[in-house]
């Protein structure tokens, strides 16, 4: 057996989140702070081994697999291909990106800066864990076990209103977990009876023909968590509550990497195992990835709150990327995918952006600042790129990708595409309201004399934006690693593309190359 | 003249008997011992022949259980011993070594002294009535019951025949074998007497009044099949197409009887008050080990004497489980004393393990001979998650105390993490398996009753069960929000530091909580291997 490298990288943060938690805590010592940062550039480290030594094209790669509990049929299996792949890396970009950003963050709440990171760094190792098995039992372990470090991250670091933000979040995952505890008890049952035995390994599941009534129920108990977890309208109103409450840095982790589980989800489990359900869904879903676009830009105009503000601007995200999934073509999901990458960087830029904001000024309110760019203008430019990704100007990386969901749409149906395409209006509202408000204008009094970002704050924010950047002009690394994943996603659907009315875009011109 | 029939000495299997037999003279021996052996003695006597006792009672359970004979090709193992009033089978070997285990761990509860400062935490003489002279006089002399380990030890006895019994009069004598020396320990607790006492007599009549709903069924089915032995009873009720009103109202008079031992809707009206009022450390023995046993024999009943009238049970047991799913998970999420909250959580639990009840019964109704959870396995292994839950919950109770003994109310418990991270993490951790969250034995627990009930078909009563699973996790969340986020009240809880004994019973069942989630697999094929039971 070759080197584990997939359970090192897993194991690492956990093992790294043990050793903070343990180290003596001192009022203001950095020692915790070092050794989190470390550990997570360590892995990030593994992280790249691991992209350069992907094959792509090569399928599930890294595999491995072990027995687990054998009269449930679970594994401990894992294994990447580029759909969980580019969300390890994310994940693994992320997670050092907030722990300097962050690092100030862990004396707000009650507790001890030692178990601010190591929650953070048991939150990396889970979410790893999640984007990478390979079976359904460990992925459901796996899901629901980020809970319990995101919980503690929301409840005890965060603002007035934290204990309710995070009960609230509680208790929509695990309502949603719940119900897919039974559509995954589900799988067990119809295995059982299969050639294979009692297994829960994707290989083996997805070969297994399951009845027609069966599927769609079992489809509903994953989508319906994944729907929650994503957010998706109407099961979306924890995420602002949570978002308002926590710090940036959670945040970030909750937006960009652990919202991600249900959209990824939605491709692995959803489509993968249940594709006759998949398609019987979609007009449903569809209507409700637009109308999640629609009715989070609205919201998120309409909010004075920023926090909250960036939390809808993700459900309108999200719509997209729910989109994308199930247009069921290689455009809709090469972009979906890309998406979701993107995604996760500039709204984490635009969370740690505003993070630092807030925190000079101490609230969360647009209506409280004014006239920002003249005293602290590093601040106001990187928040204007990060904004202008969030509504994805061309030339950043998200265009690209929302360009690819919308080029799914139209090939499906014209009309969720068009409906779809007013979100980019109201997206340039949100975004540049926001920055109308906060940063045009005379200075108002309560900013006068604000810092501008300091040495650490530009550190952080500069990975997210250069990678931003490069990625919007050259997404090649990317859609190399994507495109046959989603290709093989498709073919286990069962559908094809539509002809091409449109010459070959950048998605399909890169599967075509994978595929010679 | 009548001439009566050679009479024959019944052949009795005194090594497969053996575990029983040892309880039993051990608690007879304990007897003995309060009668005779000096007063300062008898603590460390009655401590260390308890400990013993079922430590040998314990290997004794290994070995048997070695040494079973196979039966139906491997599908079921043991015989029925005893001139055919105890079936030792494989689910009840199983069972035996669960409750010793338990009854073990249970032993040092009761054994604890250093947390009332030197004596047991029952009452010094029993007899003193609350509040008087007498009562401080015991109090001052530093009296204690040391007949508490002849007690448990008799319960634990009764706890042992119950599930293995195989003719209906044998389990009726184990019913009260049982239940009576728990009345009675149930009204011993030192500190807050008059609950105590109140929760002893709640808990005899009631149990009294079940016990005579049992009787009375087992009269009714006796009268159905005309014998009292299980097999026999099973064969009348195949030979008889349909059920008739003599076996349905004994199925259900019985029913009655068993679902108020384990404490189901709507016969748990008894649980909050009897686990709240009782020492701690009888509360963590009765609601495991009563639980665990009363399960054991519901499992036998219905699947050995009533398997040929499965369709005529199978609603009742749905409409009590889905019942007593919401009746504990819905009145748990108003309570403010943590007992009465373990006691409804206790409820909701019954009801988790009742939709196992209906599950698949055996392997060969599964299309793949050897795969699948059968229902006998799902319940066992969910009793084995509940009971080290359970006994280190109520364990932990006993060591979060004030200046009036155990500081029971929750809104106590407020800010304990920030002044006893381990204590509260191992709560934390109790509860979030009681919750049911992955990585805990109670989510393989739930895994496993779910997957039997789904696989016979029994979905809207697992659509139930996970709806509920999620209230329940409320509250159970509740508690730990109290303890990590809120403020403590006044000078917050203390946490006394306990004896060696308590710590092993808390670390005993935080660690069986934690292997059960993280690799089952062992428990699970242990109690497939015990197989189906025997006639």
């Amino acid at each position: 057996m070759s080197f584990p490298w997939l359970t090192v990288l897993i194991a690492v943060p956990l093992v790294g989140a043990a050793v903070v938690a343990l180290l003596p805590k001192r009022a203001g010592g950095a020692l915790p702070k070092q050794v989190a940062l470390g550990v997570s550039v360590l892995t990030l480290a593994i992280a790249a081994v691991i992209g350069v030594g992907y094959d792509v094209g090569g399928g599930f790669q890294y595999t491995e697999e072990v027995t687990w509990i054998s009269a449930f049929g679970a594994h401990y299996a894992v294994g990447v291909d580029g759909i969980g792949l580019t969300l390890v890396l994310l994940t693994v970009i992320l997670s050092p990106v907030v722990m300097l950003a962050s690092w100030e963050d862990g004396h707000v709440g009650r507790w001890s800066v030692n178990s601010f990171f190591a929650w953070m760094l048991a939150l990396e190792g889970l979410a790893i864990g999640v984007f990478a098995a390979t079976d359904v039992f460990l992925f459901y372990v796996l899901f629901e076990a980020t809970l319990i470090p995101i919980y503690f991250l929301i409840g005890g670091f965060g603002g007035a209103r934290r204990s309710y933000a995070a009960i609230k979040f509680l208790l929509y995952s695990l309502l949603g977990g719940l119900l897919m505890l039974a559509s995954v008890i589900g799988l067990y049952v119809v295995s059982v009876d299969s050639k294979f035995g009692p297994t829960y390994l994707l290989s083996e599941l997805s070969q297994i023909p399951i009845d027609q009534n069966v599927g769609r129920w079992l489809f509903l108990g994953f989508f319906i968590a994944f729907a929650i977890k994503a957010p998706m309208f109407p099961v979306h109103t924890w995420l602002p509550d949570a978002t308002a409450a926590a710090t940036p840095g959670t945040s970030v982790l909750l937006v960009s990497i652990l919202d991600k589980i249900g959209t990824f989800g939605m491709i692995r489990f959803c489509l993968g195992l249940f594709p006759e359900a998949s398609q019987w869904a979609t007009p449903v879903v569809l209507v409700l990835a637009v109308v999640s676009v629609l009715y989070g830009a609205l919201l998120a105009i309409g909010q004075n709150n920023i926090p909250r503000l960036i939390a809808y601007t993700s459900v309108s995200h999200f719509g997209f990327i729910v989109l994308g999934i199930f247009v069921l073509n290689s455009y809709g999901q090469v972009g979906s995918t890309l998406y979701m990458f993107n995604h996760g960087l500039s709204t984490a830029a635009l969370f740690l952006v505003t993070g630092f904001l807030i925190r000079r000024r101490g609230s969360q309110l647009i209506s409280d600042f004014g006239g920002v760019e003249k005293v602290a203008p590093v601040l106001a430019g990187i928040f204007l790129v990060a904004g202008l990704s969030s509504l994805s100007l061309p030339g950043l990386s998200p265009f690209v990708s929302e360009f690819l969901v919308l080029v799914g749409a139209f090939a499906h149906n014209l009309w969720f595409a068009v409906f779809a395409t007013l979100g980019i209006v109201l997206a340039a509202l949100y975004i540049l309201l926001m920055y109308q408000r906060t940063m045009t204008g005379p200075p108002v009094a309560a900013v006068v004399g604000m810092r501008d970002l300091g040495l650490r704050e530009v550190t952080a924010l500069a990975p997210l934006l250069v990678l931003i950047v490069l990625l919007g002009f050259y997404p090649k690394p990317l859609t190399a690693i994507i495109n046959p994943a989603v290709h093989d996603t498709l073919t286990q659907v069962g559908v094809s593309d539509p002809a091409p009315k449109v010459p070959a875009t950048a998605g399909a011109g890169a599967q075509e190359e994978s595929n010679q | 003249m009548i001439t009566a029939a050679e009479f024959q000495a019944p052949s009795i299997e005194y090594s497969l008997l053996s575990p029983l037999l040892v309880i039993a003279t051990v608690a007879i021996i304990g007897v003995l011992v309060e009668a005779f052996a000096p007063r300062q003695l008898r603590y460390l006597v009655q401590s260390v022949l308890a400990v013993a006792g079922v430590v040998v009672a314990l290997v004794l359970t290994v070995l048997v259980g070695m040494n079973l004979d196979v039966l139906r090709g491997g599908a079921a193992r043991g015989k029925v011993a005893a001139a055919g009033a105890v079936a030792v089978d494989g689910p009840t070997v199983f069972l035996w070594g669960t409750l010793l285990v338990l009854g073990l761990i249970s032993v040092l509860l009761f054994a604890e002294r250093r947390l009332e400062g030197g004596v047991l935490s029952f009452a010094g003489q029993a007899a003193a009535l609350p509040g008087t002279e007498a009562e401080r006089e015991a109090s001052t002399r530093g009296l204690e019951h040391t007949e508490v380990f002849p007690l448990m030890l008799f319960a634990l006895f009764g706890m042992m025949l119950f599930p293995a019994s195989n003719d209906l009069l044998t389990m009726f004598v184990a019913l009260e074998v049982l239940s009576l020396p728990l009345y009675l320990l149930a009204g011993l607790a030192r500190r807050r007497r008059l609950l105590s006492q109140e929760a002893a007599l709640k808990y005899f009549m009631l149990g009294a009044f079940s016990s005579g709903f049992f009787i009375y069924g087992i009269a009714l089915v006796y009268g159905y099949a005309g014998s009292m032995e299980f097999a026999a009873i099973n064969e009348a009720i195949s030979g008889t197409p349909g059920g008739t009103v003599l076996l349905l109202g004994g199925i259900g008079l019985m029913a009655v009887g068993l679902l108020f031992k384990v404490g189901a809707a709507p016969f748990h009206a008894w649980t909050p008050d009897v686990y709240q009022g009782s020492p701690t450390a009888v509360t963590a023995f009765m609601a495991a080990c009563t639980k665990i046993a009363a399960f054991g024999a519901m499992l036998r009943l219905f699947y050995v004497a009533f398997g040929g009238a499965r369709w005529d049970w199978t609603p009742m047991i749905w409409v009590i489980a889905i019942l007593t799913m919401v009746v504990g998970t819905v009145i748990a999420l108003t309570q403010t004393d943590v007992k009465r909250m373990l006691a409804y959580s206790a409820i909701a639990h019954t009801g988790f393990i009742l939709t196992g009840l209906v599950g698949v019964q055996q392997r060969g109704s599964l299309s793949v001979p050897g795969g699948g959870i059968t229902s006998v396995q799902a319940v066992l292994f969910y009793l084995v998650a509940y009971g080290f839950m359970t006994v280190a919950a109520f364990a932990v109770v006993t060591v979060v105390r004030d200046p009036g003994g155990e500081a029971t109310a929750l809104s106590r418990w407020a800010g304990l993490g920030k002044e006893s991270p381990v204590v509260a993490g191992v709560f934390a951790f109790l509860l979030l398996g009681m919750a049911g969250i992955p990585l805990t034995s109670g989510f393989t627990g739930k895994w496993a009753v779910f997957a039997s009930a789904l696989a016979s078909g029994a979905w809207p009563l697992v659509v139930v069960a996970v709806l509920m699973s999620a209230v329940a996790a409320f509250f159970y969340v509740r508690v730990i929000v109290l303890m990590y986020f809120s403020e403590p009240i006044g000078e917050g809880p203390v946490v006394t530091m306990p004896s060696a004994l308590t710590t092993i019973v808390i670390a005993v069942g935080f660690l069986a909580t934690l292997l059960l989630g993280v690799v089952p697999g062992p428990v699970l094929d242990l109690a497939a291997s015990a197989g189906e039971f025997i006639r």
